[in-house]
């Protein structure tokens, strides 16, 4: 738009020498207000804080200590001891790999089914309110509810779908196991990431596509080189709460294998070490590392977005 | 470069509403025609199908003589400016205008030199690796031009390109549109609700009204001679006076006083078996302060006196405002013509007269005025059907 907004309020009288560099002189009515937002967000950033900081440091306290509550007497600070110990067992890394796996292939798939259910809820026009509803079913199931009739469905004695595919017992070996927990994944989380793409839909004008049509572009040519660049910032926003997500698996792994054959995700050992094994000091360590990791992958994708917001010669620059 | 021609077509939406109805124009190669009308009579309907957009109901569109209703619109080898410009945000300047070509599988280096002269011919040769969110209205008007001219399409249409821009720019750019069409000399279509840009951009003006075409000619003809009162109202600004008469005699009788039509304008009703009641229509600038005119000069024509309400001096002009007693002229077309300009809420009782007189009228606000109007340029109209009485065409 042509149209600059003009920030309503009181602006710098002009009486006032012309702002030198940094800060603009505030007038008393900007700074009345912006003491007033500040106490406005006060009590949500306090109880954020009591709830979120808090326990973050708290975790990081205990996997700085060797702390196991069946040798509550040994209790002591050995500074990085845990880190090394869990970097260093090939128990951490198969679960590393097993999450990282099951989050790159489950998400690449809910990315591309998601995409096309997006589309299919983006042009129908009858019974589009009965379409998203039908679609969203799987996303209101809850988890464990919907891994348990996987994991039923998947049993080598009352399995349908192992009857169906002449599986013996998928749920006793590593590759199949991991496949179903994939399956379970992408058929309950489609649609979250259908519904964050249909968002990134409506944001590309109809005028958009009409001109490429115009312009002598054929319906691929369309979606890729109109559709996903315009609306990458909201797959980038689907990816990134997805992948996310899909990093601190645990209820489906939980259900349908409990982690044995090697199907254990991250989250999965830092219960059993936590919770069942009551080792708070490695337990924490593992929750530690898991929030790094999710914070690095955080970070790639606010870094990707800062690059990536169309229609800016910005772009990159900050 | 094509001709176009528009055969009987008809678009009839699902649910039975009818957009276009039977609409047969001819546009020759190389002209450039405007369809003009209030919002929701068709135009862009009409606009949509040329470009393949939307389907045709019924009814054929030939281009180059070669039926094109099935084709997809890449297939048809048209150009569109879109009102919103539907630029590419992702892609700058270059990019966007490029894109048509390289779609086409067009080498890299004619892609360069077709881009850059179109940038030339636009004056945008210094924006082009900007974004268009980096763009004012104007650049970007011209950026969304570009797109359409570097691909030499057989036609461009141009969906009110210039709606969006502000008042001053609007102007310099109707002409620099006006003059790259000559330029290029590639059939065009424009589309808009703007009468002014109809009367000075086109060849040829079609007004439309609710689907159906109301007439088809040279802007001048239009202005002169409207086939009913839907076009005499709406070509033209400010807009033609209608005030209810009786017609009786060879004598026309209104709210101004009785007046003799001329033997031109009595022949015209005559043949057009004129009913008693009319509605007549006089523009603005047939009008005159009585004072600067010689006796022998007023013979034509008719004065009559009144209270001057508002008297507007535009330099080279003045318009002097008046409310004429009695009734307002009625019909279904002024009504419409009223709602899309809004003037239904403005609240002004009576019917008003606007005139345009000679910068010399020494007419005064608020006092009375002896003004003289031209009785061999009246229209007459039908109140019934809307029918010009006095068409000449």
């Amino acid at each position: 738009m042509s149209q600059q907004t003009v920030e309503s309020g009181p602006a710098a009288t002009p009486a006032e020498p012309a702002p030198r560099k940094g800060k603009p002189a505030l007038s008393e009515g900007k700074r009345a207000e912006r003491r007033l937002g500040w106490l406005l967000c006060a009590p949500a950033a306090i109880v954020m804080l009591a709830v979120t900081g808090w326990p973050i440091i708290y975790s990081v306290w205990l996997s700085l200590q060797r702390y196991d509550l069946r040798f509550p007497d040994q209790r002591e600070f050995v500074g990085l001891e845990n880190y090394v110990a869990v970097l260093s067992d090939g128990y951490w890394w198969t679960a590393f790999g097993v999450t990282v796996l099951l989050t790159v292939v489950s998400v690449a798939i809910e990315l591309v089914l998601g995409m096309l259910l997006a589309l299919v809820m983006h042009r129908t026009l009858v019974g589009r309110g009965l379409v998203r509803t039908v679609s969203l079913i799987p996303y209101g199931i809850v988890t464990v509810v919907a891994a348990f009739s996987w994991f039923y469905a998947w049993n080598a004695d009352t399995g349908y779908l192992a009857d169906m595919f002449g599986a013996q017992a998928p749920l006793t070996e590593q590759i199949p196991s991991l496949l179903i927990i994939i399956l379970a994944e992408v058929w309950k989380t489609t649609p979250f990431m259908a519904l964050l793409l249909m968002a990134g839909l409506a944001l590309v004008p109809d005028d958009l596509l009409k001109a490429a049509s115009m312009d002598g572009a054929t319906a691929w040519q369309r979606f890729t080189k109109v559709m996903l660049p315009v609306m990458k910032p909201a797959i980038l926003v689907a990816l990134l709460f997805r992948t996310l997500d899909a990093f601190r698996i645990f209820d489906n792994i939980f259900v349908l294998t409990k982690g044995a054959n090697d199907t254990s995700s991250v989250s999965m050992i830092t219960y059993n070490n936590l919770i069942k094994g009551l080792n708070l000091g490695i337990g924490s360590t593992m929750s530690v590392l898991i929030f790094i990791a999710v914070a690095i992958i955080a970070f790639i994708f606010v870094k990707l977005f800062g690059a990536s917001a169309p229609g800016s010669d910005q772009e990159g620059r900050r | 470069m094509a001709e176009i021609i528009l055969d009987k077509v008809t678009k009839r939406y699902p649910d039975g509403a009818l957009a276009v109805s039977e609409a047969d124009i001819q546009i020759a190669d190389g002209e450039f025609i405007i369809l003009v009308g209030p919002s929701g009579c068709g135009k862009s309907t009409m606009l949509n199908m040329i470009a393949g957009l939307e389907d045709i109901s019924s009814g054929e569109l030939r281009i180059d003589g070669q039926r094109v209703n099935e084709k997809a619109p890449k297939d048809r080898d048209i150009a569109m400016v879109f009102q919103s410009y539907a630029l590419y945000p992702h892609m700058s300047v270059r990019e966007n205008m490029a894109f048509p070509l390289r779609l086409a599988k067009v080498d890299d280096a004619t892609v360069k030199s077709k881009v850059d002269e179109a940038a030339k011919i636009l004056d945008l040769t210094q924006h082009l690796e900007r974004k268009p969110a980096n763009l004012s209205g104007g650049q970007r008007q011209r950026v969304a031009m570009g797109r359409a001219i570097v691909r030499n399409p057989k036609a461009f249409l141009m969906d009110e390109p210039l709606s969006n821009l502000d008042a001053k720019l609007r102007v310099q750019m109707r002409t620099s549109v006006s003059k790259l069409q000559k330029q290029l000399a590639t059939t065009t279509v424009y589309v808009t609700h703007d009468q002014t840009e109809a009367m000075t951009l086109g060849d040829r003006v079609v007004v439309l009204r609710g689907g159906l075409v109301q007439q088809v000619g040279s802007p001048q003809f239009l202005y002169d001679n409207p086939a009913n009162l839907f076009v005499a109202g709406f070509i033209g600004s400010p807009a033609m006076n209608f005030l209810p008469g009786t017609l009786e005699n060879g004598q026309l009788s209104t709210g101004l006083g009785t007046l003799a039509l001329s033997d031109r304008v009595r022949t015209l009703a005559e043949e057009a078996k004129a009913p008693r009641e009319v509605i007549a229509g006089v523009r603005p600038e047939h009008f005159e302060d009585a004072k600067l005119m010689d006796e022998s000069a007023k013979a034509g024509g008719t004065t009559f006196t009144a209270t001057v309400d508002v008297l507007e001096s535009m330099g080279s002009d003045k318009f002097a405002y008046f409310t004429v007693e009695g009734e307002t002229a009625t019909s279904q077309e002024l009504a419409e013509l009223a709602a899309d300009s809004g003037s239904t809420e403005t609240g002004d009782s009576g019917a008003q007269l606007v005139t345009r007189l000679s910068a010399a009228s020494t007419a005064v606000e608020g006092q009375p005025a002896d003004v003289w109007f031209d009785a061999d340029k009246v229209q007459l109209f039908d109140p019934s059907s809307g029918k010009n009485l006095t068409y000449a065409g």
